[in-house]
């Protein structure tokens, strides 16, 4: 090993002032995204993943499914974006485990820093995962036939409205990152979980059909607000029929609600199970 | 000697030891892991906590660092108080954890980046501070590389590294050379040596007798939560006994003739016939010079005749009635 000396100018410089919070997040986000380049197979759960449930059921399963609208693809991709966005909350509580099982996090807190950083950081940058799919699903949809047939304002609303799902369902991640204890817990109780709710809604196919008990359900679950949201701000489908349930005739509404109801539950719970997991 | 502590001048100064630990506790549930544990480390000194799996070694080194509370009692770094300021504890310190904990999908650099920034550093000194680092550590090569693909040995390096980034007062070395080959150990206990020699207070735990040996000015032996001995490696040393003097002999049939002449002249004689040796207490070199001059006047032959200073396996044996070095189906320590 070699000998290396330090100059006076670095070692003035070197002085430590905890950085700002928004320095600290911008450094987690850094990290994290830093992972998603070396790791691009990362982005497979909102790339290829989604991907591959538009072409499974615009081509395969599309035919039998009747819908009001005039195209099933141009229905169905709404439903493909929430479904990825619901998705956020695996992407959380993965990256999560992952730090808390590594160490890394232990790490962090030996540090000067802020330990609401860690949670921001990964919040911050899994809905810029989670929106690096949603314009890959864009491009996607428009290649197949989806179209934006409202207006401008009514188009960001509603990409607006499927951000502000996926930062409730951080929350959602958060929780259960802190609770599971490891990687394959999250997979297998996100796939057992998460997975049959988001089809356990509108958005592979229209809730008219399902049994009414499981109608009453999938019209009331908060995915199913999303979906029939962006449906009706994009121009993808006429609005619900009468007999729906209430939300799906105030889906911005009740997306807005839901998201909004999701995060005061559930925030205090998920600082709170993150602490306990942090502190022993 | 300059390496990284340099920049100590323009830190804040302390009077008083670098590390205090009062009475520490730490419950967890039905299990006691930490049982009233005091020390204290001079500024400048190095403390080795030695004990097997399980002892309590890092729960107390996470009490210590903040990572954990202590159920009683506690403990001061740099003269902050872990419970009242753990704030200013962890700009004065850094801890290098049991586990590498370095980012294995970031660079050497930019694990040293990210740490550099999580303590406020500017821009610049960051930049500065990784070349002088990456250097010091041998990895300027590596700077670039993904850590995925460092061998152990320079995970431990960069770990050490990252810790350094701030030129703390006061390092934690949590078990800082398990899984290191040989060679890889005792350049990381050249690095360690270097830091002490350039102010900075060490406080390290180990299950490796050799790593307190040669690296702890104390040693604080600890096991099932407790102190049950503290002092230099002499002292502990001479505490668990007095030398021995062992001797060999060249032929098995002359070992009864040995014995019997040993015996006239201690006190009492263990015989090992496997290994033709007679093993007798002795006070140091005379008795040693003395037996010597009585074997001479003999028939007898020898094939080695010495004085043999305990070892600190033989104090940890004294003292806990087991061996300490880590064996292979021990158990992981409890976080």
């Amino acid at each position: 090993m070699t000998t290396t000396t330090l100059d006076t100018a670095t070692t003035e410089s070197l002085t430590i002032t905890p950085p700002s919070l928004r320095r600290q997040v911008r450094t987690m986000v850094w990290r994290n995204l830093k992972h998603i380049r070396r790791m691009p197979e990362m982005l497979a759960d909102v790339t290829i993943q989604p991907i591959m449930f538009v072409v499974l059921f615009a081509y395969v399963f599309g035919g039998s499914i009747s819908t009001d609208s005039t195209s099933y693809r141009e229905w169905l991709l709404p439903g493909i974006m929430a479904q990825t966005m619901t998705f956020s909350c695996a992407i959380v509580a993965l990256g999560l485990t992952a730090d808390l099982n590594k160490g890394i996090v232990d790490r962090f807190r030996s540090l000067p820093i802020s330990r609401a950083s860690v949670l921001i950081g990964r919040s911050v940058s899994s809905l810029i995962h989670s929106s690096i799919g949603v314009v890959v699903m864009a491009v996607t949809g428009l290649v197949i036939g989806w179209r934006i047939r409202g207006g401008v304002g009514e188009a960001l609303l509603a990409f607006g409205l499927l951000l502000l799902f996926g930062f409730a369902m951080i929350w959602v991640g958060i929780v259960s990152g802190s609770l599971l204890k490891s990687p394959e817990a999250v997979q297998g109780v996100m796939f057992t979980v998460i997975f049959p709710v988001t089809f356990l809604a509108n958005t592979f196919a229209p809730t008219e059909h399902m049994l009414p008990a499981l109608r009453v359900i999938a019209e009331w679950n908060p995915i199913s607000s999303l979906v029939q949201a962006m449906r009706t701000l994009w121009g993808n489908s006429p609005p619900a029929g009468p007999e729906a349930a209430w939300p799906l005739h105030h889906p911005v509404l009740m997306t807005v609600v839901w998201s909004v109801g999701i995060t005061v539950v559930l925030a205090p719970l998920a600082v709170r199970a993150f602490n306990r997991r942090t502190t022993d | 000697m300059t390496l990284l502590a340099s920049a100590r001048p323009v830190r804040e100064r302390f009077v008083g030891p670098a590390i205090e630990a009062e009475h520490l506790v730490k419950r967890f549930d039905d299990l006691t892991a930490v049982d009233d544990v005091s020390f204290t480390v001079p500024q400048g000194s190095v403390l080795g906590m030695l004990g097997p799996n399980g002892a309590g070694k890092t729960t107390t080194v996470r009490m210590m660092t903040t990572l954990s509370r202590p159920t009683s009692g506690t403990a001061r770094v740099a003269g902050h108080d872990v419970l009242a300021d753990p704030e200013a504890v962890r700009r004065s310190m850094g801890l290098t954890g049991q586990a590498a904990t370095v980012d294995e999908f970031l660079t050497g650099r930019e694990n040293i980046r990210l740490m550099g920034a999580l303590y406020g550093l500017s821009r610049r000194a960051i930049a500065a501070r990784a070349d002088q680092l990456l250097e010091r550590f041998t990895l300027t090569e590596a700077g670039d590389k993904v850590v995925k693909d460092y061998s152990g040995g320079m995970r431990r390096r960069l770990d050490l590294a990252v810790s350094l980034i701030a030129a703390p007062h006061v390092l934690f070395l949590d078990e800082p050379t398990t899984g290191l080959d040989p060679r890889s150990r005792s350049e990381l206990w050249e690095v360690l040596r270097e830091l002490v020699s350039d102010g900075t207070t060490l406080l390290l735990t180990t299950q490796y007798l050799e790593e307190a040996d040669q690296l702890a000015d104390r040693i604080v032996v600890i096991d099932h939560g407790r102190v049950i001995a503290e002092g230099t490696a002499l002292e502990l040393k001479d505490q668990s006994g007095k030398a021995a003097l062992v001797v060999t002999v060249s032929h098995a049939d002359q070992l009864e003739a040995a014995r019997a002449l040993l015996a006239a002249h201690v006190a009492e004689v263990h015989v090992d016939i496997a290994a033709r040796q007679l093993t007798a207490p002795a006070e140091g070199l005379t008795d040693m010079t003395r037996i010597a001059r009585v074997f001479d006047g003999s028939e007898i032959v020898l094939d080695d005749l010495g004085l043999k200073r305990p070892t600190l396996d033989d104090v940890f044996l004294h003292l806990t009635g087991r061996r300490a070095e880590p064996q292979a189906d021990d158990i992981e320590e409890p976080r």
